[in-house]
């Protein structure tokens, strides 16, 4: 009745009557906690900013806050799709996609004759891939964009006998497409994986039982968590900035700060709330990479963002970051979590 | 016998009325999603009284996309003025601009006694706004063209009317001319204060003053 491998989280709930389930639950407790975790870094926010204006500046506070605000409406809104069922999952990250992909084009100058090309990859392209990953069909969705999707656009502009800028032309579409489709539709496709786990009494590998949907939390909070890291580290004891033409507030200091304390954590967390099939090295291992790949993403869009002249990719909504800025770490942590995951831990079939 | 005739009549209008009850809120929400537009109202309120809304022409869906992002009260008063041989080519076209209640004004044969002023003044009264696109026809370079005398004959006829420059950013290339499928892109809509028609004011001076204001909209739209 009960599919033990269904990342449905109410299923997991229910499967409490069937199985001492704790392990079960465990990926809802550690979603659950984190939220209060971040509800209460906002409100201490709002404290703060109350009652020690004097101490820190009001506008590091603000920002600090603005941060966490957007994602946790982004995190809620991916609980309750996990709660409900993965397809949903799928539907979501989709959506976010399309999103993405619509302000990165609006903010990329294209010529007249992409517009066709534009359009397939818009309507065509994104739902077909999450369609794929729907479907759970691994050696289509890891290839149809790169092979197929990436010739097709370089193919399909010039039969538009458009050469101005050609290879610019081609080169902004296929980045666009790569990062905001492609990358991102890693993360829902973590919900079909099959893994083993190592098992250090036996030394060997062992079927996984768990959630799917406990690895793609456990990579939702360690991307949010060293995005917030970052920013602390930055503000407290940053002083080499990297790269002060195109970010001038991320420092070495943060980088590597933060990418420590997240591994840590990410140690902590897989103490605290087992979710995923990784060792405890693994974890901090896991943890060291997404934030490394975090901060990556986010400089590579801010060189976009700069090399674009604009402050944030949702200009066009007034006053909001767009939904790009909100995922920039997370397309570049997404597909290597991926890989890495799939590559040492997938079962055999 | 003609009873029933009569009957079917009335049936007809009914089922026509309530198909524009369901379809004019979806072309509104198809409109607003396909353009993803958002509206800023610059030193300028929305507000129920007559205005000529006047705007860059670069996209066909121009008057569609200005008129489904104005608020629904004043959106049922105003009345976007459209090319009377584009709106009626084909039932689609032609029931698309029943929806939005456009102005089809005849472009070709334009005469002393049926000039296009006069007509749109008849048919906005005394009750509506109009959504007026004085390049005359779109624009292919994203330069804002010069602009036509019809404006100013607006202002001088009506001089209560006021005259609200509008700047449309980016649905040229939501949908570009030649193109069937519209690209769903971001698009934004800067809606300015309003101009009247100054005493004694010559009419190259207007319009280029006109122009200037759509123009400065552009600046603070990028």
């Amino acid at each position: 009745m009960v599919n033990p491998l269904s990342p449905g989280l109410w299923r997991l709930l229910a499967q409490g009557e069937i199985a001492p389930a704790t392990a079960d639950r465990m990926p809802l407790i550690l979603l659950v906690t984190f939220l209060s975790v971040m509800v209460g870094l906002w409100l201490l926010g709002a404290l703060i900013k109350r009652r020690a204006a004097a101490l820190i500046d009001p506008a590091i506070v603000r920002s600090f806050r603005r941060r966490i605000s957007g994602n946790l409406t982004m995190c809620l809104i991916l609980a309750l799709a996990l709660l409900v069922d993965r397809v949903y999952t799928v539907v979501f990250f989709g959506l976010v996609s399309f999103w993405a992909l619509r302000e990165f084009i609006t903010m990329t100058p294209t010529r007249r004759a992409d517009h066709r090309t534009l359009f397939a990859l818009l309507c065509v392209m994104t739902p077909l891939q999450y369609v794929l990953v729907g479907f759970n069909l691994y050696e289509l969705y890891t290839v149809v964009i790169p092979v197929y999707g990436a010739l097709f656009v370089a193919a399909r502009v010039a039969f538009t006998d458009d050469p101005k800028r050609f290879l610019e032309r081609i080169a902004k579409i296929q980045f666009g497409l790569f990062i905001c489709v492609y990358a991102l539709s890693h993360a829902p496709a973590l919900l079909y994986l099959k893994l083993q786990r190592w098992d250090g009494a036996q030394n060997i590998y062992v079927p996984w039982h768990g959630s799917p949907a406990g690895l793609l939390i456990f990579l939702v909070v360690l991307v949010q968590l060293s995005d917030l890291l970052h920013f602390v580290w930055d503000r407290l004891v940053g002083k080499h900035v990297i790269a002060p033409h195109i970010n001038a507030t991320k420092t070495w200091e943060g980088l590597i700060g933060s990418a420590c304390c997240t591994a840590i954590l990410a140690m902590l967390i897989h103490w605290l709330f087992p979710v995923t099939p990784f060792t405890w090295m693994g974890a901090g291992v896991m943890g060291l990479i997404v934030s490394v790949m975090g901060a990556s993403g986010a400089m590579t869009m801010s060189a976009i963002k700069r090399d674009r002249g604009v402050q944030d990719f949702g200009t066009l909504i007034q006053g909001h970051a767009g939904v790009l800025d909100r995922i920039d770490s997370f397309c570049f942590a997404v597909p290597i979590f991926f890989h890495v995951t799939r590559f040492f831990l997938i079962a055999p079939p | 016998m003609l009873g029933w005739v009569a009957l079917g009549r009335g049936m007809t209008r009914t089922a026509i009325v309530f198909m524009k009850f369901i379809s004019r809120p979806a072309l509104v929400l198809v409109a607003k999603i396909l353009s993803g537009a958002t509206v800023r109202w610059v030193d300028c309120q929305p507000d129920t009284c007559q205005r000529v809304y006047f705007a860059n022409h670069t996209s066909h869906l121009d008057a569609l996309v200005l008129w489904a992002s104005l608020p629904r009260a004043i959106r049922s008063l105003t009345r976007p003025v459209g090319a009377k041989d584009y709106w009626t080519r084909g039932p689609v076209r032609r029931y698309m601009a029943s929806l939005f209640n456009a102005m089809l004004i005849d472009r070709t044969e334009i005469k002393v006694h049926s000039n296009p002023v006069d007509a749109m003044l008849r048919e906005i009264g005394l009750k509506y706004s109009m959504i007026v696109f004085p390049e005359g026809s779109r624009n292919l370079t994203g330069e804002l063209g010069e602009f036509k005398s019809g404006l100013y004959y607006l202002g001088k006829k009506r001089p209560d009317l006021e005259l609200v420059p509008v700047y449309i950013d980016n649905l040229n290339r939501v949908m570009p001319k030649g193109e069937v499928l519209p690209l769903p892109l971001l698009s934004c809509i800067t809606i300015g204060p309003p101009i009247w028609l100054e005493s004694g004011e010559k009419k190259n001076q207007f319009l280029e003053r006109a122009r200037q204001a759509v123009l400065k909209l552009k600046e603070i739209s990028s």
